[in-house]
């Protein structure tokens, strides 16, 4: 199929950006959208011109580094996969595709579609751990039963992927399913209760530091996120702060 | 230059513990004054930077990626094996020290994996205590699954993401390190060159990837945890920008690199659909447990299935090949990945292959559906049911096994693998080989160290499935610790290492003088148009099988590619922003000339074993005519090459395995 890509395209943090328009010929329905991206790119080089810059490395969507904005939607009209994962047969021929970075105001673009992600990490070391020592001095793994059920329930919690498409899509850029990703893994196993008050706490007051949104339960989020991240992490969030506080 | 594996002596069950009771160490004052530079924050680099935190040194962490938390280990995903014998089934650190050396064909060091396995269990009680979300059962004790190659179940697991939970768990346990500043974390750095100061590693060159500055950084020991080299192939399952430089390059420095030709190529993966492909994605090992994998008897079928004039569900059994059923009646479908790769090679060599490429074969559910189906209508007591209704009673049970890799598959290829045979084909996995380490995992070079899939040690020439992450947690939280403390307990008067040197001086020309050529080499090429030549060479004669023929032209040919390469390379834009080009552009360079090394490598090891076939030695009669022939005689040694100056000088250093505790034996699968 022929297709018309409007990308965005920004020299660095500093430069004002534009979309700049693109054409691609040929391309299969079994490509996956990086690889459309790649032949653009390598059409680009041969033609002396800069490629596109995007974030992108393990492409089966799971290591979260993949991040466009494809058609108003992250990660494209495809629902429960990365745009790693995005095929071409969602498309047709003749199509115009818009491509823009994710965008947040803590989410600021350094290049093209490439944005600034670090936010998360800060989040992340204000509390996104159980503190024990790596010494292999830890009890034995079945000394504590956990029901499988709360087992399952963590696990779950725990597939987030870090990759932003949940800011990206709210309209207040709130990072609250994030967060309340891992806030509630620990908050449901035994090992992260002796911090939980601690932990709720410093993670959303690094949430509010960093310029994230406020939720307004639209639950927009929830629909994007590749990883199918639910919003009950968002109420349980709530509720752990709530408790924290009394 | 004599390699000394320093493997302590004593009895193999004791070497560890003895080795870590008179070994020296760092008094806690002291290590305030230590700085470690650790590159990669994989499952390695990840649990080590955080360990080496918590006993008090200043680790300073690289990543290519924007956050440690992307590393390929991320998409690992059956399990981990530990030697917990939760089970009750007769498991033990012995048994998982056997099953690793006898699955790595007899090629790896006796004494790294029995202290692999000893540690394994230690890994699993460590990861719970981080809050990693492993599988449970009801009585909410942890649960296991059974995994090739061996005969206990000792594989721990989350769902089918192991490798992102445990990733994650050495993430959260290097985030509490950074939040306290023992960890400074380089996010989108990458190292373009080590640092040696009178004969020691002291640094590392390291360019900004969105600045393009080209930093200093020095340490007192470097940490080398990048991971393995698989995309020499171009394509694999590694991820994009997955490369072998920081391991290379400290080859040009002086670490000997080990065994290179030994690569897993794993038999279930989507096949490649066109020129296009990028990468190839990995269907779980766990699907041969019900899969079924055969090509067409009669080569009319397989035109008219490539023409699309025929289905593959309208061939009779009489018309297919189950081929695996047919050459190894006693492991079936099930036998180990080298050699369920080789054969559907063989196959699609003689042109079998069904799809349009001629390099895909079936894996059908079938018979595992009707099968489960059956039974399923006998304890729901339905007298009579239909085909259908066997069949959809027995689709349920097999999505509730492999529903996720079903519906992974099915978003790729747009086929529904329950209508229609799964199409499959190897592809290049993990590498066993990699830079030669000690006991104490260090390099040839003095300070320089190399954990993880970097190193060489543990998986000798063919890797069990669960192992992968095993290695690296264990490298990471409890062996480098200890070891490292060793070699720096001389440093404790040495002072902060200064970058104002003729070393850091020299360094940093020669990584700004090859960026500048990228950059002002006005060539005719894409970096991609070199790095797929090579990979076709790599796969073509130093793939699945190889002949020395074959891995001849392979160097002639990877020779004349590399001086091709440096002539009319083409990379737009510049060296001080981001340039993506320009990342490439490096690690396809030194892929070109590891491609040169692994061919040599291949070309010398006149002897099948593991992961590498050698047409040349084969069993030439009786039953187990043309399956690998090991020379135990002749060729039971790493292989560990000094660089030279070119990549076909290399020189040979020869380390003789002994095997003291394991008898040697032919792996028979018939």
């Amino acid at each position: 199929m022929n297709l018309t890509l409007k990308i965005w395209r920004q020299k660095d943090a500093s430069s004002k950006g534009q979309m700049v328009d693109y054409k691609v010929t040929e391309i299969s329905e079994h490509m996956s959208f990086l690889e459309m991206m790649d032949v653009l790119n390598e059409q680009l080089v041969n033609s002396g011109e800069e490629p596109v810059a995007f974030d992108h490395d393990c492409r089966e969507g799971i290591c979260g580094m993949c991040s466009m904005y494809i058609n108003g939607e992250a990660h494209g009209p495809d629902r429960g996969v990365t745009t790693c994962q995005l095929h071409m047969r969602m498309f047709k021929d003749g199509d115009t595709i818009t491509i823009e970075p994710f965008r947040a105001a803590a989410f600021p673009v350094l290049k093209d579609l490439v944005v600034d992600r670090s936010s998360f990490d800060r989040i992340q070391h204000a509390g996104g751990y159980i503190s024990v020592n790596t010494s292999g001095n830890t009890q034995d793994a079945n000394a504590i039963p956990i029901s499988k059920h709360a087992a399952d329930e963590a696990m779950d919690a725990a597939t987030c992927i870090g990759c932003g498409a949940c800011v990206a899509t709210c309209k207040n850029s709130s990072a609250m399913l994030f967060v309340g990703a891992k806030v509630s893994q620990y908050a449901l196993l035994p090992q992260g209760q002796v911090e939980a008050a601690d932990r709720v706490q410093n993670m959303v007051a690094q949430m509010d530091l960093e310029g994230f949104g406020n939720c307004t339960n639209t639950g927009a989020c929830e629909v994007e996120c590749p990883k199918g991240i639910s919003l009950d992490n968002i109420a349980r969030m709530n509720r752990e702060l709530i408790k924290s506080s009394i | 230059m004599a390699l000394n594996s320093k493997v302590p002596k004593g009895p193999i069950k004791d070497k560890w513990t003895d080795y870590k009771n008179h070994i020296d160490l760092v008094n806690p004052a002291n290590k305030r004054n230590i700085d470690i530079i650790v590159v990669g924050t994989g499952l390695a680099g990840g649990s080590a930077s955080a360990t080496l935190a918590e006993l008090g040194y200043n680790v300073k962490a690289f990543a290519y990626q924007d956050s440690p938390r992307r590393a390929h280990s991320i998409a690992a995903q059956g399990g981990i094996n530990a030697a917990k014998n939760y089970q009750g089934d007769g498991d033990s650190v012995y048994r998982l020290f056997y099953d690793t050396v006898k699955g790595g064909d007899y090629r790896s060091r006796e004494a790294n994996v029995y202290r692999l396995a000893e540690v394994s269990a230690n890994i699993i009680d460590q990861c719970v205590a981080q809050g990693v979300p492993f599988a449970r059962d009801y009585g909410g004790l942890l649960d296991n699954r059974s995994f090739g190659g061996v005969l206990v179940s000792r594989t721990f697991y989350a769902k089918g993401q192991t490798g992102q939970q445990l990733l994650l768990g050495a993430y959260s346990a290097m985030n509490r390190q950074i939040a306290r500043g023992k960890i400074e974390m380089f996010n989108r750095h990458e190292m373009l060159d080590v640092v040696i100061v009178d004969g020691k590693a002291r640094g590392i060159i390291a360019r900004n990837s969105i600045t393009g500055e080209i930093e200093r950084h020095s340490a007192h020991a470097v940490v080398i945890a990048s991971g393995g080299y698989g995309n020499v192939f171009f394509l694999s399952t590694n991820a994009m920008g997955s490369n072998v430089s920081a391991g290379w390059k400290i080859h040009k420095k002086g670490a000997f690199f080990a065994n290179p030709c030994y690569t897993q190529i794993h038999p279930t993966c989507i096949p490649r659909s066109g020129d296009y492909q990028s990468k190839l994605t990995l269907m779980s090992e766990s699907l041969r447990n019900d899969g079924r994998i055969w090509v067409p008897k009669n080569m009319e079928d397989v035109l008219a299935i490539r023409e699309g004039r025929k289905k593959p569900t309208d061939l009779s059994e009489e018309e297919r090949d189950y081929y695996l059923e047919r050459r190894y009646p006693a492991f079936g479908n099930l036998v180990p990945r080298d050699v369920a790769s080789r054969a559907a090679k063989e196959r699609c060599d003689a042109g079998y292959g069904v799809n349009a490429t001629g390099e895909a074969v079936y894996l059908d559910f079938a018979s595992a559906i009707t099968r489960y189906g059956t039974e399923q209508a006998k304890i729901q007591n339905i007298s009579n049911p239909s085909d259908a209704k066997i069949y959809e009673l027995g689709q349920k049970i097999v999505e509730a096994k492999y529903g996720n890799l079903f519906q992974m598959y099915e978003k790729i290829v747009d086929e529904n693998p329950y209508e229609t045979p799964m199409m499959i084909y190897p592809a290049v996995h993990y590498t066993m080989g990699g830079v030669w380490v000690d006991y104490n995992l260090m390099t040839t070079v003095p300070g320089l160290y190399c954990i993880g899939e970097a190193n060489f040690s543990d998986h000798g020439a063919n890797r069990l499935g669960a192992s992968a992450l095993m290695q690296g947690l264990a490298d990471g939280y409890f062996v480098l610790p200890y070891t490292i403390g060793d070699y720096l307990s001389d440093d404790i008067r040495t002072g902060k290492i200064s970058t104002d040197s003729a070393e850091f001086d020299q360094a940093e020309k020669d990584v700004k003088e090859r960026l500048e050529f990228f950059v002002t080499n006005k060539g005719q090429h894409s970096v991609d148009y070199y790095h797929k030549k090579l990979g076709k060479i790599m796969w073509e004669k130093c793939g699945m099988s190889r002949n020395a023929q074959g891995l001849k032209e392979a160097m002639e040919e990877i020779k004349a590619l590399r001086l091709d390469f440096w002539k009319n390379v083409s990379v737009p834009g510049n060296a001080n922003e981001l340039n993506t080009e320009l990342e490439k552009a490096g690690r396809v360079a030194d892929f070109i000339e590891l491609g040169e090394l692994f061919a040599k490598d291949a070309l010398t090891r006149e002897e099948s074993c593991g992961g590498h076939f050698r047409e040349e030695s084969a069993e030439e009669s009786g039953p187990q005519k043309g399956e690998a022939k090991r020379n135990d005689k002749d060729f039971a040694f790493v292989s560990a090459w000094e660089y030279k100056g070119e990549p076909a000088d290399a020189v040979l250093h020869k380390e003789e395995l002994e095997f003291n505790d394991i008898e040697l034996k032919q792996r028979s699968y018939k």
